[in-house]
Parts: C-alpha cells; sequence; structure tokens
C-alpha cells in the first residue's frame, strides 16, 4: 500500500466480499487469498471460497430458478439492459480496476465498453432467440406439435482466466437470458470485476439467486462444479490441458451438459451470437390433438 | 308432477358430469379396431351374428304394401341355398306399412320395427308423435325407432327432449324403444354423448346413431362414443341398453368391424341381436355372400342373391 | 362407480382366429458377417453369436462378433468414405442416396416388419404400422436437409463432425438405426452403427438396402456385438462423434469414458414418465392413452408413460375402465396381427421385470394383470398396474422397461407437478386436461424434452424428441436433430 502524505486523504479500500442469493457475505471458511498487482504489492484480500460456499450457492440458484425462468421475456430483457445501464454508470470504477490487475487504460476502457455493449447485445435477444430456434413442426398426423426452448435449469460456470469482466459476462448474459440461474467462480488471476459487477447485479433487479459469484481457487473447487448433482450444465473456459477430462468425466455423475468455451477471444464480435443462449437450453416439443 | 315423474328408475342426469369426448383419440381408438383381422371359424361365426342383427329396412316415400311383402319375404326366405341361416332381426317400415309387415311376418321371430315420431326431421307437436306411436304400436310394431327433437337438443332445452323420450317410452307400452339421436345433426361427439346418456335416462332401449337420411350417418368413432356411454349407464344404474348403428354400413367387413368394437367395448353380453342391431338394408345380401364364399371357397357375384 | 371386478364380460364368447402374418416371402441368411465398405465380412477372430425369436426361443441367425479390429476396419472405411466420395459429392446427391434408402424401405415394409417382428418380438400391428412406415418416414425427411443445410443454422456455417459411431437399443432395432443414420447422412458424416446384440437383423438387411442403394463403399458400415463393441467404437480415437440411445447407466459410462477426448456425443437414455391425468380430461380417450403409453411395445419404451397420476376425483373410475380395457389386450405371437403385446425383448429383460414385480409386491403395492393365457414358450409378461404406491416406492422411482404401469394419486394441479417432476429423469409426459389454459400450464412446467397432451407416444420425422436431466442430452428427429450430426464453423 502507497503511504499517504499530511494533506491527502486516507482513502477507503473496498472489501471484496462474494455474492450468494442477494447478499454479500464472506466466505463461511473465513479463509481469503490476497490478490496483487505488477509489482507484488497486494491489491485486495479476496475470499477464498468453500465447498460450502458452493452448496449454499447452488441451493440458491435452485430456489430462484422456478421464478427466473417463467419470468417474462420482456422482464428478463429489460433487466439485463438495466445491468448494462447500471455498468455504464460505473464504467470509472471498473476500468481503473481493470487496470490494477494488469490491464492498460486504453484496453481497460475497451473492455468495459465491449462489456456493456455485449450486455445490450444479449438484452435485446431476450425476446428473439425463440423465434430463432424454436419450431412448429408438420406431423403426419392430426395432431399441433412444436418444439421451444427451456432454459437447462442451474448452470455452474467457470469464468475465463484472462478477461476478467468482459469474459465473465459473455458467459453470464446468455445463460440467465435463457432463464437458467448460475453460479460462477470467477477468475482466479482477475477477481476484481466479478465482485463489483455482483454489485451491479445488485442493483439492477437481477433477483436474489439468479447470478451467484464465488471467487477462489479453480483447483479446490472445480470437482464441487462438476459433480453437484442440482447443476444441470457446466460451462468452462480456458482449458489448461487435463481439467476438461476431470470436468466431463465428473459431470457424467447426473448427465450434466459439458459446455467447453475454450480459446474465445470474448473482445471480437464475431465471437457474440445466440447460439451461446442455446447452448444451455433444452428443446421442449408438445403434442396436442386437433379436433372437435 | 311432471308427466316424467310417474314413470320409475327416471332421472333427469347431470350432463355436466358426462365425460367429454377427444375426437382424435376416439378416430385412433376406432382405427385399431379397423386393424383386427378375422379370419376363418372366426368370420363365419361374425357373419352369423351380423345376418342376425340386421333391421332389415326401408324407408322410403315411394313405399308400397307391394314392397314391403316383398322385403318381408326376403327377411323370411334371406338365401335358400344356404340352409342354416340366422334370421335376421326385424324389418323396420314406415307406420302406415306396420300392418302389412305384420301380415307377412306373422308368428316368426322376426320383429317389426317402425320409425315413429315425424320421422325423419320430428318436426311435429309432441301430441302427434305420441299417437303415431300409439297407431304404430296398434298395428303391430314390436320395436318404436323414434327421432329425437335436434333442435331442442341444440338449444340447449334438454328437458324438452328428455321429457318427450319419456313420454313416448310411456306410449310404446310393451314396445320396445330405439331413440334415434341423428348424431350427423349433432356436431359434435361431446353432444352425442351427452343425447346418449339423457335418451338412456329417459327410458331408451336401444340408442340409435341416424335416420340414415342425413350424412353421416353410423361411423365407428361415433357409434364407439356411443358404446361408450351405454358402458357408463350401465355401471351407473345398472341396466344395459342396446345400440344400433344406422346408415352407411353396406358390407360385411366394416359389420365386422362394428362387432369387434362391440365385443371389446361392452364385452360378450352385448353380443346378441337382444343388445345390438345394424340398420341397413344392403349389408345383408353382402353378408350372404360372403357366408356363400365361405362355404364354397368361390368369390360371388350379386346375380344370384335376390335383391329386394 | 366402483374400482371392484368389473361388470363387463370379455372373455367367454367370439374368440378370434389365428391370423397369422405370412413368413414365406422372409429369407434371412443363416450367417451374417460386419457389414463394412458396402460388403458383408468375416470378423477378424471368427467368432459369431446367436439371435433368437424371444417368442419362441428358435434360433433365426448367428451374427458376427466384431471385436477391436473389426471395429478399426470399420472405422477406417467410414473416414476413408467420408475423406473421399461422401464429401466430394454435391450435397443434392447426398440426398437423393438417402431417398433412395427411404423408397427402398417402403418397398420392402412387409418384410422388414416381420422380420422386426420376429427378432424383437413387437407385435406384428406395431411394426407393420408404425416402426417400417416411421424408420422410411425419417430418411425421406432427413434426405431433404441435405442441400438446405444453410437454411437450418441462421448466421452460421455447417460442416460434418466426420465418422459418427452410433450404438442403438433393441426397443425399436430399425427405427433407431433410421433416427441415428438419416441425419447423420443427410449432414455429410459417415457411420460407424452397432446395433443392439438381441435384435441385429433388420440391420443387417438394411446394409443389403444401403448396398443396393449404391451408397459409396465406407459411408455406413455395420458392426454387430455386445457392449465390449460398442465399448470400441466409443472408445475408438478415429471417431468424432458418438450418438447413443439406451439406458442411463450406460450413457453414463460413455460420458465418463469418452471425458476430455473433444468427442462430441448425443445420449437418448432413459425414462419414468408421468402421465397425469386430470378430472376433466376426456376420461375415456386418456385411458386410452394410458394404455398406449404404458403397453405400446410391451412397455419397451424409454419414453414410456411408467408412471399414472390420476386426479383422486376419478381415479376409481381411471382404474376401473382401465382394468376392463386391459382384459382386451390380446398377449401372444407377435406375428399375429391381431396381437397387441408381443413377446419380451429376452430372458434377461423378462427377468429384470420380474424381478420388479416381485418388488412391487413386497413394498406393498396391489398388483393387478389382466387375465389374458400366456403361451408356453417364449417370453411373456402380462399387462401389470401397481396400485396403492408412492414416490418412495422403487417401482415408481426406477426404469422398469416393461408392461407395468406404477398408478398414484393427486389433489391438485400443484401436486400432480411436483409429483411429476420429482423424479432424475425428463424425457416425457402426459397431460390429460379439456381446458385449455391448463394444459399450457402443465406442459411447460413438466421438465421432459416430450410432452404429449391429450395424446401419448406419437412420433414423428419433423418432431424433436430428447430428453432433460438423466435422460440424455441433445434431441434427435426435427430441425433440431440436424444440430448433433454438424459443426458450427464461421
Amino acid at each position: 500500500m502507497t503511504m499517504v502524505g499530511p494533506h491527502s486523504r486516507v482513502p477507503v479500500a473496498k472489501t471484496y466480499k462474494i455474492y450468494i442469493d442477494g447478499k454479500f457475505p464472506r466466505t463461511e471458511s473465513g479463509r481469503y487469498f490476497p490478490l496483487k498487482d505488477v509489482d507484488d504489492q497486494v491489491v485486495a484480500n479476496l475470499c477464498r471460497s468453500s465447498r460450502k460456499d458452493f452448496r449454499n450457492a447452488v441451493v440458491s440458484a435452485r430456489k430462484a430458478f422456478p421464478n427466473w425462468s417463467s419470468a417474462s421475456a420482456y422482464l428478463r430483457g429489460q433487466i439485463l439492459y438495466r445491468i448494462a445501464e447500471m455498468l455504464e454508470g460505473r464504467r470509472d470504477q471498473f476500468i481503473s480496476e481493470l487496470v490494477l490487475q494488469g490491464l492498460s487504460k486504453r484496453r481497460a476502457r475497451k473492455e468495459v465498453e465491449a462489456s456493456i455493449d455485449r450486455l445490450i447485445y444479449f438484452a435485446g435477444w431476450s425476446d428473439k432467440y425463440q423465434q430463432v430456434f424454436s419450431a412448429v413442426n408438420p406431423v403426419n398426423s392430426s395432431h399441433f406439435n412444436f418444439s421451444v426452448l427451456e432454459p437447462t435449469g442451474v448452470v455452474s460456470i467457470l469464468a475465463p482466466t484472462g478477461s476478467g469482466l468482459l469474459g465473465l459476462i459473455s458467459n453470464i448474459a446468455p445463460v440467465i437470458v435463457g432463464g437458467n440461474t448460475s453460479v460462477i467462480l470467477a477468475s482466479e488471476s482477475m477477481p476484481l470485476c466479478s465482485v463489483s459487477f455482483a454489485e451491479v447485479l445488485h442493483a439492477s433487479d437481477v433477483p436474489a439467486g439468479v447470478v451467484n459469484i464465488l471467487t477462489g481457487f479453480r483447483e479446490e473447487l472445480t470437482e464441487q462444479f462438476a459433480t453437484h448433482m442440482d447443476v444441470n450444465a457446466i460451462i468452462f473456459s480456458d482449458d489448461d490441458g487435463g481439467v476438461a477430462k476431470t470436468i466431463e468425466s465428473l459431470a457424467a455423475n447426473n448427465i450434466k451438459r459439458v459446455i467447453p468455451r475454450n480459446a474465445i477471444d470474448w473482445s471480437s464480435e464475431k465471437n457474440q451470437n445466440p447460439y451461446l443462449i442455446r447452448d444451455t437450453q433444452e428443446t421442449k416439443t408438445t403434442w396436442h390433438p386437433i379436433g372437435n | 308432477m311432471s308427466p316424467t315423474a310417474v314413470l320409475k328408475n327416471i332421472d333427469f342426469p347431470d350432463l355436466n358430469q358426462v365425460p367429454l369426448v377427444d375426437e382424435v383419440g376416439v378416430h385412433e381408438r376406432a382405427a385399431r379396431f379397423q386393424a383386427r383381422s378375422i379370419k376363418k371359424s372366426s368370420k363365419i361365426e361374425a357373419l352369423r351374428s351380423v345376418l342376425s342383427m340386421i333391421d332389415l329396412t326401408t324407408l322410403e316415400g315411394q313405399d308400397t304394401p307391394g314392397k314391403v311383402r316383398q322385403l318381408c319375404q326376403k327377411a323370411l326366405h334371406l338365401h335358400n341355398a344356404l340352409p342354416d341361416l340366422p334370421n335376421v332381426a326385424a324389418v323396420c317400415v314406415y307406420p302406415t306399412m306396420v300392418g302389412v309387415a305384420r301380415e307377412v311376418l306373422g308368428d316368426s321371430p322376426i320383429k317389426v320395427a317402425s320409425v315413429a315420431t315425424a320421422f325423419p326431421s320430428g318436426m311435429t307437436p309432441r301430441q302427434v308423435k305420441l299417437e303415431e306411436t300409439r297407431i304404430a304400436v296398434a298395428e303391430g310394431a314390436d320395436e318404436i325407432d323414434m327421432v329425437i327433437s335436434r333442435g331442442a337438443f341444440l338449444q340447449g332445452d334438454h328437458h324438452f327432449v328428455f321429457d318427450e323420450i319419456a313420454e313416448i317410452k310411456t306410449a310404446c307400452g310393451k314396445a320396445h324403444l330405439k331413440v334415434i339421436l341423428e348424431t350427423g345433426e349433432l356436431g359434435t361427439l361431446d353432444q352425442v354423448r351427452r343425447a346418449s346418456m339423457l335418451a338412456m335416462h329417459a327410458g331408451a332401449d336401444f340408442i340409435k346413431t341416424s335416420t340414415g337420411k342425413i350424412k353421416p350417418a353410423a361411423t365407428l368413432p361415433v357409434t364407439l362414443v356411443m358404446l361408450h356411454a351405454i358402458r357408463d349407464y350401465y355401471y351407473q344404474v345398472d341396466r344395459m341398453v342396446g345400440m344400433k348403428p344406422a346408415g352407411g354400413i353396406s358390407n360385411s367387413k366394416l359389420a365386422i368391424h362394428y362387432l369387434i368394437m362391440l365385443q371389446e367395448t361392452l364385452g360378450t353380453s352385448w353380443m346378441t341381436s337382444e343388445w345390438f342391431r345394424f340398420g341397413a338394408s344392403s349389408l345383408a345380401n353382402d353378408v350372404l355372400m360372403q357366408l356363400q364364399k365361405q362355404a364354397s371357397g368361390v368369390y360371388q357375384s350379386a346375380d344370384y342373391f335376390s335383391r329386394d | 362407480m366402483t374400482s371392484e371386478s368389473s361388470k363387463l364380460a370379455f372373455n367367454d364368447g367370439w374368440q378370434y382366429s389365428p391370423a397369422p402374418e405370412s413368413t414365406d416371402h422372409i429369407v434371412i441368411d443363416e450367417q451374417y458377417g460386419l457389414f463394412i465398405d458396402n460388403e458383408f465380412v468375416e470378423p477378424a477372430e471368427g467368432q459369431y453369436f446367436d439371435t433368437i425369436n424371444p417368442a419362441t426361443e428358435e434360433f433365426l441367425a448367428s451374427v458376427a462378433l466384431a471385436t477391436d479390429a473389426d471395429v478399426s476396419r470399420a472405422v477406417k472405411a467410414a473416414r476413408k468414405a467420408k475423406n473421399g466420395a461422401w464429401s466430394k459429392m454435391k450435397p443434392a446427391d447426398r440426398g437423393k442416396y438417402i431417398y433412395r434408402i427411404a423408397r427402398i424401405l417402403q418397398e420392402r415394409a412387409r418384410e422388414f416388419s416381420v422380420i422386426e417382428s420376429l427378432d424383437g418380438g413387437k407385435p406384428i400391428r406395431e411394426s407393420r404400422d408404425i416402426d417400417i412406415p416411421l424408420s422410411a418416414a425419417h430418411f425421406f425427411y432427413y434426405a431433404g436437409w441435405a442441400d438446405k443445410l444453410d437454411y437450418a443454422f441462421p448466421g452460421r456455417t455447417s460442416k460434418p463432425l466426420g465418422v459418427v459411431g452410433q450404438v442403438i437399443p433393441w426397443n425399436f432395432p430399425l427405427l433407431m438405426a433410421a433416427w441415428k443414420i438419416a441425419p447423420a447422412l443427410a449432414c455429410g458424416n459417415t457411420v460407424v452403427l452397432k446395433p443392439a446384440e438381441t435384435t441385429p437383423l433388420t440391420a443387417m438387411k438394411l446394409a443389403e438396402v444401403i448396398r443396393d442403394a449404391e451408397l459409396p463403399p465406407g459411408v455406413v458400415n455395420f458392426v454387430t456385438g455386445a457392449g465390449d463393441t460398442g465399448a470400441s467404437i466409443v472408445n475408438h480415437p478415429d471417431v468424432d462423434k458418438i450418438a447413443f440411445t439406451g439406458s442411463t447407466e450406460v450413457g453414463r459410462i460413455i460420458q465418463q469414458s469418452i471425458a476430455g477426448t473433444g468427442k462430441r456425443y448425443t445420449l437418448e437414455l432413459g425414462g419414468k414418465a408421468a402421465n397425469i391425468i386430470f378430472a376433466d380430461a376426456a376420461i375415456d380417450q386418456a385411458v386410452e392413452g394410458i394404455v398406449n403409453g404404458i403397453f405400446f411395445n410391451q412397455g419397451h419404451v424409454c419414453c414410456a408413460g411408467s408412471r399414472l397420476l390420476v386426479q383422486e376425483s376419478v381415479a376409481d373410475e381411471v382404474v376401473s375402465k382401465l382394468k376392463d380395457r386391459m382384459e382386451t389386450l390380446i398377449v401372444g405371437d407377435p406375428l399375429d396381427k391381431n396381437t397387441d403385446i408381443g413377446a419380451i425383448n429376452s430372458a434377461s429383460q423378462l427377468q429384470t421385470i420380474q424381478s420388479y414385480l416381485k418388488i412391487g409386491e413386497e413394498e406393498g403395492a396391489e398388483m393387478h394383470q389382466s387375465s389374458c393365457v400366456l403361451p408356453e414358450r417364449g417370453y411373456w409378461c402380462r399387462p401389470t398396474i401397481f396400485t396403492g404406491v408412492s414416490q418412495s416406492n422403487r417401482v415408481v422411482q426406477e426404469e422398469i422397461f416393461g408392461p407395468v404401469l406404477a398408478i398414484q394419486t393427486f389433489r391438485t394441479p400443484e401436486e400432480g407437478l411436483e409429483k411429476a417432476n420429482n423424479t432424475p429423469y425428463g424425457l416425457s409426459g402426459g397431460v390429460w386436461t379439456d381446458k385449455g389454459s391448463k394444459i399450457f400450464q402443465i406442459t411447460k412446467k413438466v421438465r421432459a424434452g416430450v410432452i404429449w397432451a391429450n395424446t401419448f407416444n406419437k412420433f414423428d420425422p419433423t418432431s424433436p424428441f430428447g430428453g432433460y436431466k438423466e435422460s440424455g442430452i441433445g434431441s434427435e428427429g426435427g430441425l433440431h436433430g440436424l444440430n448433433a450430426y454438424v459443426e458450427l464453423v464461421k
């Protein structure tokens, strides 16, 4: 920490906590890990979340699922747009956090702006992806038959490691715009924005439990993310070799959907598309007779 | 006291309790009966049953005593080349022809059935319908085939229809009452099921699909719905009611499908002419041709079977 | 209405004479090799196994047992075809080959129906009216997609995955082969498929069709065998995608064994579907739907309506009508055109079903079976219902895969839904009510991939089919079924 001269104000440092069920607890384990900047200075102490934190987060996500999945597309779109608005208002904070974590000011600004735009992008899909991916199926009998998408359920996300805000948002937005609820493990090396983003979510009418954000160690939590029987899908990013095998193998526990997202350049607009939403959607086909 | 209250066992049904019908499901079920394959001895048995269940019918404006006599003769002598044939169940005629039919059929087991109640439309005052019924019975009819007042039924005046059936039933005396719903005019299978319940509760001994003057007449799906109603009524009231599909059943194969449906819906107790009839004019000859084919092994020509 | 014994009599009168489908035009070889590169070839280790008729326990044919070497040979053939003729062909021509398969299947439909019933035990009425025509229709449907894939994935371009390994079950042998092969080919992949060990024969006949349709050698290859052969396909390094239909147990093993390989996979697994009957339903059609839901194909159906949830106020009526209806089900010779329920597919499956009947009774459930007479030889099970069961009973929780129905009651829509969703499975569900808004409410809230409202067990090539939760991953059929066989690029 830098020394403060006699005439300057003593800054108030931020406590970075985790986000579970719409609240900001510290990890129940009481553990922490220090985040250091490029000069090896401690920037902040972050919660080293435990299995129990994850378990609590899943409970919250499951509880939030019925209402969030049946909320109207319009409302979900409004809420995602609201998140973008809130983020826009706090641009500077996010830029400085990214700079603290090693980005240049220019790159940091670009990432924050792209993050805001990405939220707007997915907010706009909320009432459209259904129309693109649904179908009325012309069956060969006197039945009306249609297929629609429905959210997979509770999705656990191991966020991209190298893109602390944009990568995080690019993975959360398509999951929740589609009506899923989520538990995220933030980037271990760039976790600051995830906690601040939770504060944005908190101020954006996102119902408690829809997004839960943990900070901590991948190595410690991956197994939990992959095995939990009440998690329906797992998204993982930036496989550093071997983790895919572990995750896919453990996910078989309850036939989890496994969505690997490796080496995706989230800053490219080419990599934003509604197929990211479809990744955590199921197809439901309904039949009904046509008659008097 | 309403005119119906004096009748025994009569209760106006709660039509809201009548189960609804899904048309597609009924058609699918009916198609399953048609997928059955009836061969060899079971076919001969079925053909003989069909024959015994036929109400040989002539209901034309041009009917004359001569025509009715011929039809009765046909009923008495279906096909002399085939020995031991069962009788048809009845000859069905207009009220003015009942006397003629009675005279020709005499003491034979073949019943005389008469349509009544301003068949086929039923559009006449109730007193006239009652009088017509009494006359037909007095002339010797064993069975009366009445039509319901479809207009009143569709209008929602179920009590009118109920009372009318009950009064006709009284007017029938000992004669059996078949109640024609004219399903082709009721619009939906839900209405068919309600009308079936109404007719049975009002005293029908048989319920019958059609006059034969309106299309569609009898179909497997509509008959299935009526059989379901008969089954429900039997479980609820413990009284067997007969079923008569009429109109459009002109070949043996289709008639056998009706029998399959009957057996698999109401069971074996209904498989006699006491509880099941076909209202048909050309079915008998087709059945006879099939029976002759079964006996001789040779496919038949209509030229060898008398047409009256 | 009481649920006491029936007032109606069904079995004491007119009996239908036997009406067997003729088999004199059917040719089944004594022995079948593996179908690789459009030829039947000897298995490397020269081993064969028998397939029998489950209705008579008589030998039908012996079939090659494929080992790792054989699977490798088939994969190699498929890879060569993928890199060669099949990829170079115009998509429209690829479609024409698939159309050919559809047409030949239609021409040879009766032959396929008879063999399907002989080998698998299903009634000829079902193989003739459902399995075989639907199989042909599936090829016909996907044939048309071959040159239209650009319209299937808005904004993206698709390319084939490569060599697809497919492992299918014994309950719908030809139909499952069609479900797997047709979309794979339409998307430009080549195939190595393993039919189930108890029902390989229609796949062998399909091999003839593929040969006669003159598909390029190696585009479709069949390797026969049991679990080891399946594992060999799943674990083969040059297979790009696995499509599996079968039990959740095996699906789990597959997901584990290909973890980290980058292989794509789709899984169609088990189910324990709830068929929910509300008091305002068209009761008689609902009863028909219950029968169709659990007794179709001897109950060997992953999407079978094996749990009946009936609203209390109509429970007695429904059960009583169901019992009457069960009396009219004809159980026996699969080749008889009047048979409703055929033979259980294998001795081991019969054993599984019987163990569940025992479990049900031991758990205190009341068992009712129809009074039909069973043939002396072969594998048979009477249509069976259990009443007096609750969510905690094993016959309610576990997939039995036989003609066995567990019946529970509920009082409110919420309670019905809660019970319906209280399962690790999520393949299908049934809802019966005449109230439109309730249909939409319930069909939306049942967590399963296929919902039949006021109908049950309907299938169509245009209609996607797939499970939620432990019932599988991915869809088959319809536009959505294409997803499983392409990679999206650009």
